[in-house]
């Protein structure tokens, strides 16, 4: 496929490896945000073609993951009611709430619908107008958009039976919530590319001249990847700290603007509490004062349910890049992708589910 | 959920910015897509698509960059020639 084959060049991929070894003079480590960005790098061996001086963690970039308890509860509550249906991305449906999840909530009789836009929410509704249709919208700038399209059309359509149960994320609060945190080990990040796609880059502007760290807007391809850590080292040797773009074949300086247009219309910025890492100022969206009758939590009254996390999950730590998904006591054994004890186990993008998939025993080195 | 690669659009339809839709070939799969928010994407254009929407296009410049760069450091005589090296990355 065009733009996909010939940035996974083995040959391409092993200059860049001799590249990185022949920059690299000290120790550094390196922070990918997106989960998706996590996958490609567990799934394709990226980790293991850096020089031994390079560390990769992985971060908190799976909205799947870190979609509160609380939401996945009111979630929960929702789409058991009868006359709901309730509409998800398929990853949610086995997110653990505090006692069930979606997929158990669908298999004992409730109207689970996985769709692939929230758009479809939206038509399920115009022709289901005796029923409540809820969508489950969760994800990151990337996302927002497209919930922010659905409740737009919904507005024209007049639609009273529609509502979005609204989970979306910032990524830059959540970048300078990582570095604020005194153990913070990462010394540059590799950006989403895809909520760059969308955001541009000016909100990293402030970010990297404050806190001195690199910030390279990084695509999802294997060769991306090693073209963005590769960026980074360069500008950790030679002490510079800016923002870059990698991926600028998807993602200009000022994003994409009728899509921020869009999101500025229909949300606004609040503080969101993110599962297994805590509240973060200014790194949730809700829906704007005008829009607040699509508002699905007001809606069916689920009040803030006190909540508590297995504990033996670390899935925090994972998500901070404190700990890799093996270093977990469950992995593997009481916590997997069909039982699993958090969310970073169930998602694509969820760091402990790619090991799982990709990595289950340590010492089996891919591509060796 | 954001593992997009990117599709190329095969036609276009709709006359109101907001409702443009668009048929996008993933490699042989075609989708129905939202181009509300890529209005300056034409037909034959690549673009990104996430959760049923074209979300940017691919400029085909750019895409160069990568390969590029690699042109660069070659030439400055770090490498050996392709081809001939181990697989790796794949
Ligand atoms: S392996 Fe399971 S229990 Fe352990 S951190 Fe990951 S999700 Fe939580």
């Amino acid at each position: 496929m065009k733009f996909v084959d010939e940035y996974r060049d083995p040959a391409m991929a092993h200059q860049f490896r001799r590249e990185l070894a022949r920059i690299t003079t000290r120790p550094w480590t390196i922070m990918e945000v997106c989960g998706g960005q996590t996958h490609a790098i567990v799934k394709f061996g990226i980790d293991e073609l850096l020089p031994p001086q390079v560390r990769l963690i992985h971060g908190p970039g799976c909205p799947v993951c870190v979609t509160s308890l609380e939401l996945i509860d009111q979630a929960l509550d929702i789409a058991s009611r009868p006359g709901v249906i309730f509409c998800s991305f398929g990853d949610m449906l086995r997110v653990p709430g505090s006692q069930k999840d979606l997929l158990s909530v669908k298999a004992s009789g409730g109207d689970v619908r996985v769709l692939y836009s929230p758009l479809d929410a939206v038509r399920i509704a115009a022709q289901n107008p005796g029923r409540e249709v809820v969508f489950f919208a969760v994800g990151f700038e990337t996302t927002a958009p497209t919930t922010a399209m659905a409740v737009c059309q919904a507005a024209r359509l007049g639609l009273k039976n529609f509502s979005l149960l609204v989970s979306h994320v910032l990524v830059p609060p959540a970048m300078e919530g990582l570095l604020s945190d005194p153990e913070c080990q990462v010394q540059a990040f590799l950006a989403a590319g895809h909520v760059c796609a969308v955001m541009g880059y000016e909100e990293y502007l402030p970010i990297a001249a404050r806190l001195r760290v690199p910030i390279v807007v990084t695509g999802f391809e294997p060769l991306d990847i090693l073209h963005g850590i590769l960026m980074c080292i360069r500008q950790l040797e030679s002490g510079r700290a800016e923002v870059e773009n990698q991926y600028s074949r998807a993602v200009r300086r000022e994003g994409n603007l009728p899509a921020r247009q869009m999101l500025g219309e229909i949300f606004r910025v609040v503080d969101r509490k993110w599962r297994g890492v805590g509240e973060i100022p200014g790194s949730g969206l809700a829906l704007a004062e005008p829009y607040r009758a699509f508002d699905a939590a007001l809606k069916f009254g689920v009040s803030q349910l006190s909540v508590n996390e297995p504990a033996e999950c670390q899935s925090g730590l994972v998500l901070k890049g404190r700990i890799k998904p093996a270093e977990c006591g469950a992995f593997g054994t009481r916590c997997t992708p069909e039982h699993p004890l958090g969310a970073t186990m169930v998602s694509s993008e969820g760091a402990c589910a790619a090991y799982y998939r990709y990595r289950r025993d340590p010492s089996i080195i891919p591509n060796s | 959920m954001c593992l997009a690669v990117p599709g190329k659009i095969t036609s276009v339809t709709g006359e109101d910015p907001l409702y443009r839709m668009g048929r996008v070939d993933f490699g042989g799969i075609g989708r129905e897509v939202s181009l509300a928010y890529v209005p300056e994407a034409q037909l034959g254009d690549y673009v990104i698509v996430h959760a049923g929407f074209a979300l940017s296009r691919v400029d085909e410049a750019e895409a160069a960059k990568v390969f590029d760069y690699l042109r660069q450091i070659g030439e400055l005589g770090e490498l050996e020639p392709q081809g001939n090296e181990q697989s790796a990355g794949s």
